[in-house]
């Protein structure tokens, strides 16, 4: 009995993280632009290699019976490079797209978006 | 002294830590190891890293990771809503400005992280002189009311972290 509850929840689990790394995936290759792209691979993904890596977990812990510790680690490290990922990923972009400017809100501060710079060389530079 | 045959006391055991876990196997003979390299990997890598991260309040940090993780939870679910059962051109997405009351370098490299993470927005850039983030956001009507959410749930509680 107890077997089967945990075999039901693991199942449970695989799916529920199958399903948003699809929508992850999807969202992907359905959004317009590279920006809004950005956030289907960021999120969705998210919660969908945690329900994967847990029912990674419950099935070493209770149908093997061996404590794993591995998929703590991936979980950390994912949490880490996700969104420096995707702040690389937005920087180069802001930066090879300069109709994008426009849309920036006022930076309000010396030195503008660190990014982007303020210098006239620099702007020149990417609109040639 | 301390400081300089352990000059990063808690990167030492979040090495150690981690050299169990890539083990699998937490035994004494894992441990002495993982301490050795505790100890060794910030003293070679110190000159890069010469500040230390000063906290006020570390204990906050658990309180911190659960609201990060609740929010995770509810984000996906709403950006999979919108990818699922919105036309992509009809995303009111738009750029905003957080402007940081935050100072410290590992705090707001945290919270930059978070907004990636939580619901609808990600952090694009920052301004040069580290006083504001440039933040993505998919779906808003309400570009201030997001701001202050961030301000609101993350900035606050990494204030009572770090010093």
């Amino acid at each position: 009995m107890m077997a089967w509850i945990a075999e039901l929840l693991i199942a449970g689990l695989l799916i529920v993280g199958a399903f948003f790394l699809l929508v992850g995936s999807f969202g992907l290759a359905k959004l317009p632009d590279m920006m809004r792209r950005l956030h289907a691979p960021t999120k969705a993904t998210t919660l969908g290699i945690g329900a994967l890596l847990i029912a990674s977990m419950l099935y070493f812990l209770i149908v093997l019976g061996l404590p794993s510790f591995h998929e703590l680690l991936i979980t950390l490290f994912l949490f880490i490079t996700a969104p420096v990922t995707a702040h690389l990923v937005s920087k180069a972009h802001l930066l090879r797209h300069p109709e994008l400017r426009k849309d920036l809100p006022d930076v309000q501060a010396s030195g503008g978006w660190a990014t982007l710079g303020t210098s006239p060389q620099d702007t020149q530079r990417h609109e040639a | 002294m301390r400081t300089r045959y352990l000059p990063q006391p808690i990167l030492t055991l979040v090495i150690a830590g981690v050299w169990m876990a890539l083990a699998n196997d937490i035994s004494l003979g894992n441990a002495v190891l993982g301490l050795i390299l505790g100890v060794l990997i910030p003293l070679v890598t110190q000159a890069y890293w010469p500040d230390r991260p000063r906290f006020k309040n570390p204990w906050r940090i658990v309180d911190f990771t659960l609201v990060v993780l609740w929010d995770i939870v509810l984000s996906n679910i709403q950006v999979a809503q919108l990818i699922l059962f919105r036309r992509g051109d009809s995303l009111r997405s738009q750029f905003v400005r957080v402007p940081l009351a935050l100072t410290n370098a590992e705090a707001i490299t945290i919270l930059a992280g978070t907004i990636t993470m939580t619901p609808g927005t990600i952090s694009a850039d920052l301004s040069a002189d580290g006083t504001s983030i440039l933040v993505h956001c998919l779906e808003t009507d309400d570009p201030e009311g997001t701001v202050n959410a961030i301000k609101e749930r993350y900035e606050r509680r990494l204030m009572e972290i770090f010093a």
